[in-house]
């Protein structure tokens, strides 16, 4: 129905568009006649007309559509199953219209499901024949409408600047819509968890298995949500993806900025990009075919006992991945240092590395550490290495040697697979993701601050 | 007096010494970081373009089947419908028995017909529908053999270690050998992983399916985070007057930057899949989701584009009395075209390695059909990597980093555009 409506909307507006178009220069033949816009302005100006309110009808019926031909279906049922309970109405009414799409899974249907598959069918035809034409009478009549307005005097050239202006004002706000979606989902959906699991034990309590049963009289059907072994493992993993990241990448970032000559750095500057061009998915296959069992095997040749998904290895190769996203950072950070600090430094006879540890670091220290904020961002949000090559199982330890999970993996755990969408396992997900969103915001937010008070301070 | 002179400068100097070595440590320091860094996406690239190489090739051996027309066409109809229902499989069996006559016991037959993929039969079968004149003649045809005898004849498993540690036994070690003897088997390069979708056995699967998901998902994205960034961008630029309420937009844009991916996906699972009834695993709500997501990365760079037109082309517009309008669409856009193209290709590059938001929508299905549109269920290339990732069988190993090879082909692909766009056509003022 969509796609039909949109390619007849399509057809119609470009003959609008003609159609203004013709009529405007057929008017500035006439006797006298000059045009305040020009012939394009006039089409656009039917086109719009003809365009704006029929979508505005084809998306209020994609949306009426189905509750239409259901409330059809439903007049027509017998009564033996109208006087059943909504429940089991409601019900019926989905399987006939799975029944009538093709899509029907399940037992033999009985015959007045047939029937009111056949009966579906039928009226969403109709429906969908009356809505289609709905929208396109709505888009004739605009066109016919404006068509009429068109005259010399006619300022179509303002109109549909303004009519332009409204449509990129609204495309900007989109920014503003998806942040907003993703506070109200996240927030609901939580709120739905806490109201099941209280807040103190989500936040507090160091037991996490969320495995709960699908059916309530099965054992072990209660799940344990103490999320503190899942915030642990998060921030342990990230604590080695630091410990790779900030020091490779700031000695990086100092080389490139101070001591590289113009060759290296026009090659090793792109080179380092591309580590963080390649998808997360690679790093994830990596870190578990490859690096996992490496570590475990250097692990056991000096007899240390090492889970092959240690947080080492997630660790490991997390930092590899936002070496980049510090010495980058750190790079512009570096060179908005003041040339002045270094030769007033250098012409007091310090070497090249005492200018950089004493002067050009202190003064680079806020946007540097912004640019690390950044990067413990990105680490803790990232999800395929650790759901590739960290644990499941939740454990409280600090010991980078042993599998731990994030809460990262733990959304991808509860929601991926059979899920049914109001238990606690798959709410905890939301719960979860309400955590993380809020603390890479926190971390965001200060960093901007940071860096742009940084950048201020030099300008 | 001129003794203390010379100690002073002899420590003068052991000092300055010293200050030079931790000069030169430092220096050290540096370089070894980016060689830690160069080195390590080295590594990891070799080890993938290694692993992927054995991925790209497959073993067939020349078999000979006899296509007895009362087993295959019983009815002498030569109906495609009626020969397509017949059973190739036994007539694999068959022939394989005939290959060995001497093999009697069940145990000993089953290992033999392990050594050929069941893709042998589908293979046969397609030979046969595309033509039917074979029927009743003996048919000589390569058909592809199962991962394990592949491994094997590729070297991936070792044959010196027991027999009870590895996947091939020594009696079918022997088939092979003889086969190879005979000069019936040979590796070729196998098309078969471009051109099919995914499969349970990994000599059957390919990455085409994955692809067209990726097409369909890339597509949805491009046609909405395009037109939207670009407008957003031009309005916030333009337009907007400066106030708290583009400030807040602003401050939104930045922030939806930084987002974790995976929280995307979780808006479009309780938006698009709960509250719209979208449908799951469709490249549609998994475009949408990575529009979203790209679109703070399109809008900031179509915005540093626009900025970068100078203000002398606008006034001139303006200047020979041009609308606001009329400036952005006949001079600041196409200037700033190449600009907002190069941070578009970048932003897509960014959408097609992304992985976690399209597990959260249900994109992890085992899908074997190819997908027909945006609302099919289809699996795009990453998360055809992960999916194999996770698959025991080592064969898998190999397929998966063919797969990957494939992806970063078209992610090098696309950011060298994205270069090449820049250095060709972006002016400097």
């Amino acid at each position: 129905m969509v796609g039909l409506a949109t390619l007849l909307l399509l057809v119609l507006t470009a003959t609008a568009h003609w159609m203004g178009r013709r009529r405007s220069l057929l008017l500035a033949d006439g006797p006298g006649a000059v045009l305040h816009s020009r012939p394009a302005y006039h089409g656009a100006y039917v086109a719009f007309w003809c365009a704006g309110p029929a979508i505005v009808v084809l998306l209020i019926a994609i949306w009426a559509e189905p509750r239409i031909v259901s409330a059809l279906v439903e007049g027509g049922l017998p009564e033996a199953i109208r006087g059943l309970p909504t429940v089991e109405v409601h019900t019926f009414l989905a399987n006939a219209a799975a029944l009538a799409s093709g899509s029907f899974v399940g037992p033999e249907p009985s015959d007045a499901l047939r029937m009111a598959a056949s009966d579906w069918a039928r009226l969403e035809g109709v429906t969908r024949a009356v809505l289609i034409s709905a929208v396109l009478a709505v888009g004739a009549a605009g066109l016919v409408w404006s068509r009429g307005q068109l005259s010399p005097e006619l300022r179509a050239r303002n109109a549909v600047e303004r009519a332009v202006e409204g449509l990129l004002a609204a495309s900007s706000v989109v920014a503003i819509l998806v942040t907003v979606g993703i506070v109200l989902s996240l927030v609901f959906e939580a709120a739905r968890f806490f109201a099941l699991v209280p807040i103190s034990e989500f936040l507090f309590d160091t037991h996490w298995s969320p495995q709960t049963a699908i059916r309530s009289d099965q054992v072990g059907s209660s799940g344990a949500f103490g999320a503190v072994p899942v915030f642990a493992g998060t921030l342990l993993i990230t604590a080695v993806a630091m410990s790779i990241a900030v020091p490779v990448g700031l000695f990086s970032a100092i080389y490139l900025s101070e001591y590289a000559s113009p060759m290296v750095r026009t090659w090793a500057k792109p080179l380092l990009e591309i580590l963080a061009g390649i998808p997360t998915v690679v790093y994830g296959f990596f870190a578990a075919l490859t690096v996992g069992p490496m570590i475990r095997g250097a692990g056991e040749s000096v007899g240390l006992d090492v889970a092959s998904e240690s947080a080492l290895a997630a660790g490991l190769i997390m930092g590899v991945m936002i070496i980049p996203f510090v010495s980058s950072l750190s790079d512009d950070v570096i060179n908005a240092v003041p040339q002045s600090l270094r030769e007033a430094s250098l012409g007091l006879g310090a070497t090249s590395s005492e200018t950089i540890r004493s002067v050009v670091l202190p003064a680079a220290l806020p946007g540097i550490a912004g640019a690390v904020l950044l990067a413990m961002s990105r680490a803790i949000g990232e999800t395929m290495i650790v759901v590739m090559a960290a644990g499941m199982a939740a454990k409280l330890t600090i010991n980078p040697l042993e599998a731990v999970t994030t809460v990262t993996v733990q959304i991808t755990a509860l929601l991926t697979g059979d899920q049914e969408f109001d238990s606690a396992k798959t709410l905890a997900a939301f719960a979860l993701g309400l955590i993380l969103f809020l603390v890479t915001l926190v971390l965001n937010v200060i960093a901007q601050v940071m860096v742009r008070r940084y950048r201020e301070q030099y300008e | 007096m001129s003794d203390l002179n010379g100690q002073a400068d002899a420590t003068a100097k052991r000092r300055l010494a010293k200050r030079y070595a931790a000069e030169r440590r430092f220096r050290l320091y540096g370089a070894s970081a980016i060689a830690v860094a160069l080195l390590s996406l080295v590594f990891l690239l070799g080890s993938t373009v290694l692993q992927a190489i054995p991925g790209f090739t497959h073993h067939v051996v020349t078999l000979d089947f006899d296509l007895d027309a009362t087993k295959l066409d019983p009815a002498g109809t030569r109906d495609p419908a009626e020969i397509g229902r017949a059973d190739f499989s036994r007539l694999v069996k068959v022939s394989l028995r005939e290959e060995f006559p001497d093999v009697r016991d069940r145990r000993e037959r089953r290992q033999l017909q392990r050594l050929v993929s069941t893709g042998a039969a589908y293979d046969l079968r397609d030979a046969v529908l595309a033509d039917p004149s074979l029927i009743g003649s003996r048919l000589s045809l390569a058909v592809p053999m199962s991962d394990d005898a592949d491994l094997l004849l590729k070297g991936e498993i070792d044959r010196d270690v027991p027999e009870g540690d590895r996947r091939v036994s020594d009696r079918q070690v022997a088939w092979l050998d003889q086969w190879v003897a005979a000069g019936r088997v040979e590796r070729v390069f196998w098309t078969r992983f471009f051109t099919s979708g995914d499969s349970r056995e990994p000599e059957l699967a390919g990455i085409w399916g994955a692809m067209v998901g990726t097409f369909w998902t890339l597509l949805v994205t491009l046609l909405l985070s395009f037109p939207l960034g670009v407008s957003a961008a031009i309005y916030l630029e333009e337009f907007a007057p400066r106030n708290r309420a583009t400030d807040f937009i602003e401050v939104n844009i930045n922030n939806l930057a930084a987002v974790p991916s995976i929280v995307f996906g979780l808006l479009g699972l309780a938006v698009f899949l709960n509250f719209f009834g979208m449908p799951r695993s469709a490249p549609l709500v998994g475009g949408v989701v990575l529009a979203l997501m790209t679109l703070p990365t399109v809008i900031i760079a179509s915005r540093s584009a626009v900025q970068a037109v100078p203000p002398s082309i606008r006034e001139a517009a303006l200047g020979v009395g041009a609308s606001p309008l009329q400036v952005v669409a006949h001079h600041v856009l196409p200037l700033a075209m190449p600009g907002i193209m190069t941070g578009t290709i970048i932003g897509m590059a960014r959408a097609l390695g992304e992985t976690a938001p399209l597990l959260m929508i249900g994109m992890v299905a085992f899908i074997v059909d190819i997908p027909g549109g945006p609302t099919d269920p289809s699996a795009v290339l990453p998360v055809q990597v992960y999916l194999w990732a996770d698959a025991p069988e080592r064969a898998w190993v190999y397929k998966t980093s063919a797969a990957i090879l494939v992806l970063l082909t078209f992610l090098i692909a696309m950011n060298l555009t994205a270069v090449l766009l820049r250095n060709r056509f972006e002016r400097r003022w």
